[in-house]
């Protein structure tokens, strides 16, 4: 058994990346490096407002005197910010009206990647902003959202036509001197998605933006704003990939979502960049800021992730809740496998009146990967009757890997009640045992234990997204054996 | 004003090195030149350190103290001075007064049964051999500052040593007592080994007698051969201005079996660094921690378990109750290495937070690179349940009563692991008292307060009044 267990670890480990193929389509890019010419080059290509470069050079003089963080349980090798280039974007030959006239090389593209735009809006009802090498190439179904009042374009758009909002909440989840990859994004960012959902409406279509890296030595740098004023809903998802390539690319966005007095947000995100090769070689490094602010009361916001791609991720989807009644959320399944390295989890910042958070975290490595939980609960003191419970579970699959918690809890008020639990365990022989005498396959046995494993999460997401969760899940371990 | 107290001890080393050399074999001389560098180079830690975020030094940094170099002439009786008040309480007290060894002049202490004990500046000269073998062997891997300046500084401590297949019949309990008229920095280095398949009970006391803010830094290095069972009880009864920092290293070979208790009740500034390296198959660790701590008071509890080798089980207990503004700080971390399979380590932290001022900040932290392991911690903060209360009050208990009835119980269940019957009775006793408010820092507790006729002495110029 042992012997067959390894033969199906190899077939898995040969398994290859399917979204690692390059569009060929006619590219424009910023000469490499990064400097105040380089921003000024952006914010003049996208013909921003003054108040947009001068919050990007504001960024850039703090990140400037900022070194990049190194307290995360990763192996990062240098990353030469002079190397990368800052802006790439499919040469434009005008405005595009209709889905018609956008590059069918693109299309092509998309299409291979499932996200179908035209179908898409035909058939499931998403509206999908599609981000190609950080500039957004197509957003669907504007002009049914239009209808409920619902702003749902690109973030170079909304700059464009809805500068007062932008100005208002750019900037005030995630300050510009956050932390280093913020400061970069902010410094440097292309494009990304912007929505506002008006008072009283619910969304009634599932917001999406798909991402994708393609051009070669590019890095991407988008920013997602989401506004959800009083008494709003909306689902939001979020996916990516990106070609196979021998070096590394970065990834650095930036997710801030505003939730105001009895507005809810759900944020999902597939999470599918190029991990790199079975030597860990290539891959995207993924540093990511997300943060979600519960402005008002009675308001909240969920994350839910699914984190299967990259080389390195770095990521903590966090909630701040400052409104009196406020609800955070995380589910997070985090897989790890060959040489990927995960350090990701969530924040919690209680600060209004009976605040409810809830975390759970999954966490699978296999391979020689290394896969952390990083969290932070904490009650400030005014915070009173808050309440959370945090739950963050390791299986591990083979003995070469690593599993590491590192919850914080900060607690400084009496009448909170703050929970923290965490197992770390492999695929127990009773558990394959039972399955194999019933006749499952060893193969399928694990893929039904993972999943069952991760089903608390999964349950979470929308369901044109579980559907691909769980694919991807089957992928990346069926047949690794603890 | 950090860098002024270590400017002071950089130039009263210099200017003391004979003193705190003395009759140091080469080997400790070296050792002593390496380690005063890597003070001088890690300095003191500060809340940027990841270990030490939640415990900021500076303040208590910032005050002015006095070293010494030479013990003080004057003859202290010490069954005078300290009294351990726990009834019943049969135990071989050996003493530190001001951080020096009280019969320093008389040769190592040893028992009918082999076992030696004493200073241990003098076990350096009578056993080098024993002392050079594990020396800083243990505390070695923990670099910061403060173990590092202990190891530079420390002159005296104690010495113990229990030979192969020795079950010692009497606890041994080591006492540090601080009574001087001044600021005492205090650094005291001990080192006790017990053999193969040898049993040994130590309660480990620090004692202030004195309303002077003092700084202790202690590193004690306890090696455990195959086989070997320590008892380990760390207690202290300090005032309330009083720093200490505690670090213990033990080092566990297979199929040794350790059981520690770090019972924080009194003291300004505790700092319990606790750090277990399981490297042999089959070894035990069970630690344990209690605090209950009101005022200001902040209370740190550091414990690292290091599952070195596989088949090793570990079960951390820490639980707090804490009132006013006083803070604790619970940082567990469980390292189970690539071979280390067949691994049990459990770890919980419970805490009940009293009031809105007081502050809990708990990382319960798994680090884990083998597969075949079970692992798993908890952590809560919280109030008492309010079901419970409802059902004690349902049966006619007034809430106050309901209320200590919990705060006990809750506490309990440190408590009642403790096997030491006469010592498990005097901390219930304390505990209770310290729930009911009292326990007033004047009392002089911990191991004392029985003692109700205890005369303090102020000294007050009588010809100015």
């Amino acid at each position: 058994m042992e012997k067959d267990n390894n033969n199906i670890i190899q077939e898995v480990t040969r398994n290859d990346y399917k979204y690692g193929f390059v569009t060929n389509i006619e590219m424009e890019t910023a000469p490499k490096g990064l400097n105040e010419d380089i921003i000024r080059y952006i914010s003049n290509k996208k013909n921003e407002p003054d108040f947009m470069l001068q919050f990007r050079l504001k960024a850039y003089e703090r990140w400037k005197n900022m070194i990049q963080p190194n307290w995360a349980h990763l192996k990062v090798p240098p990353i030469d910010y002079n190397e990368i280039i800052y802006y790439a974007a499919p040469k434009k030959k005008k405005e595009l009206g209709s889905l018609d006239e956008v590059d069918p090389e693109l299309l092509a593209t998309f299409s291979k990647l499932g996200i179908s735009l035209e179908e898409q809006k035909r058939l499931s009802g998403v509206a999908v902003d599609a981000v190609f090498d950080s500039v957004s190439v197509k957003t669907t179904f504007s002009e049914t959202l239009q209808k409920h009042g619902i702003i749902f374009c690109s973030f170079s758009e909304a700059v464009q036509k809805h500068p007062d909002l932008v100005k208002q909440y750019m900037g005030s989840v995630v300050p510009p001197g956050d932390n280093f990859f913020a400061a970069l994004n902010t410094a440097v960012f292309t494009d990304g998605s912007f929505c506002y959902i008006p008072k009283g409406v619910r969304c009634p279509v599932e917001l999406s933006t798909y991402f994708r890296i393609n051009s070669a030595g590019t890095g991407q740098f988008e920013r997602t704003l989401i506004i959800a004023d009083e008494g709003s809903y909306v689902s939001y998802m979020e996916g990516c990939t990106a070609p196979q390539r021998d070096e590394n690319q970065l990834h650095a966005a930036v997710v801030e979502i505003v939730a105001l007095k009895d507005a809810q947000v759900k944020y999902s995100t597939v999470q599918n960049w190029y991990p790199g090769d079975k030597n860990g070689k290539g891959g995207v490094y993924n540093f990511v800021t997300k943060r979600g602010m519960c402005k008002g009361n009675n308001s909240k916001i969920s994350w839910t992730q699914v984190e299967t791609g990259s080389a390195i991720t770095w990521k903590y989807p966090s909630c701040v809740l400052l409104g009196d009644n406020s609800v955070g959320e995380f589910y997070s399944v985090a897989v790890t496998n060959h040489h990927q390295q995960a350090d990701t989890g969530s924040k919690m910042t209680h600060i209004g009146k009976n605040t409810r958070s809830t975390i759970i975290s999954k966490g699978i490595s296999s391979g020689v990967g290394n896969n952390s939980y990083r969290g932070l609960v904490k009650i400030l003191r005014r915070a009173e009757n808050s309440r959370n419970f945090s739950q963050c579970d390791s299986l591990l699959l083979g003995d070469k890997c690593g599993a590491h918690t590192f919850p914080y809890i900060d607690a400084q008020n009496s009448t909170s009640i703050v929970e923290h639990e965490a197992t770390t365990s492999k695929i127990s022989d009773d558990q394959l045992f039972y399955c194999k005498q019933r006749g499952i396959s060893t193969e399928n046995a694990i893929g039904l234990i993972v999943n069952g494993y991760a089903r608390e999460v999964l349950k979470q997401l929308p369901m044109e997204f579980a559907v691909e969760a769980q694919k991807l899940l089957t992928i990346s371990l069926e047949g690794s054996v603890g | 004003m950090e860098t002024v107290l270590k400017e002071k001890i950089s130039e009263l080393f210099v200017k003391n090195k004979f003193k705190i050399f003395n009759n140091d074999p080469d080997e400790v001389k070296a050792l002593r030149e390496t380690a005063f560098a890597d003070f001088l180079r890690l300095d003191f830690p500060t809340i940027k350190w990841e270990a030490w975020k939640n415990t900021d030094l500076k303040k208590v940094l910032d005050r002015d103290y006095n070293f010494y170099f030479e013990p003080a002439k004057e003859h202290i009786d010490i069954e005078k001075v300290f009294q351990c008040e726990v009834p019943d309480f049969d135990t071989h007290i050996i003493s530190l007064y001001n951080g020096w060894y009280v019969y320093r002049d008389k040769p190592l202490t040893k028992l009918p049964d082999g076992t030696i004990l004493g200073s241990f500046a003098r076990a350096m000269e009578e056993y080098p051999e024993i002392i050079l073998k594990h020396y800083n062997q243990y505390a070695k891997e923990n670099k910061n500052g403060l173990n590092s300046l202990n190891t530079a500084y420390a002159q005296d401590g104690i010495f113990i040593y229990v030979p192969d297949g020795v079950e010692t019949y009497k606890t041994i309990q080591m006492v540090n007592i601080l009574n001087k008229e001044d600021n005492l920095f205090v650094q005291n280095r001990n080192l006790v080994i017990v053999g193969k398949n040898s049993k040994l009970t130590l309660v480990h006391c620090d004692d202030s007698h004195n309303h002077k803010s003092s700084f202790t830094n202690t590193v004690t290095e306890v090696f455990m051969d195959e086989g070997a069972k320590v008892d380990h009880y760390k207690l202290q009864n300090l005032n309330n201005i009083t720093s200490l920092i505690n670090s213990t290293f033990f080092y566990q070979s297979a199929n040794s079996n350790l059981t520690s208790f770090a019972i924080s009740l009194n003291g300004g500034l505790i700092r319990n660094d606790i750090r277990i390296t399981l490297d042999g198959e089959g070894s035990n660790a069970d630690i344990n921690g209690l605090y209950l701590v009101d005022k200001e008071q902040h209370v740190d509890n550091q414990v690292f378990v290091d599952h070195a080798k596989p088949g090793c089980t570990s079960n951390e207990l820490f639980k707090g109750i804490l009132d006013d503004q006083s803070t604790a700080v619970f940082n567990g971390h469980i390292l189970v290495r690539k071979d280390a399979q067949k691994t049990n380590a459990y770890q919980k932290n419970r805490n009940v937070l009293l009031s809105d001022k007081a502050t809990v900040n708990a990382k319960p932290f798994l680090e884990i690179y083998a597969d075949d392991v079970k692992c798993s911690h908890g952590a809560t903060v919280g109030q008492l349940d309010d079901e419970a209360m409802f059902y004690i009050k349902s049966r006619g208990i007034s809430e106050y009563n309901a209320k200590l009835l919990l705060m006990y119980a809750f506490a309990a269940e440190v408590i009642n692991k403790i096997t030491i019957v006469p010592l498990k009775d005097r901390i219930d006793d304390l505990v209770k008292k310290r729930l009911r408010g009292e326990l007033a820092i004047c009392d002089q507790c911990v191991l004392h307060c029985r003692n109700q006729e205890k005369i303090y002495d102020f000294n007050i110029d009588m010809s100015k009044i």
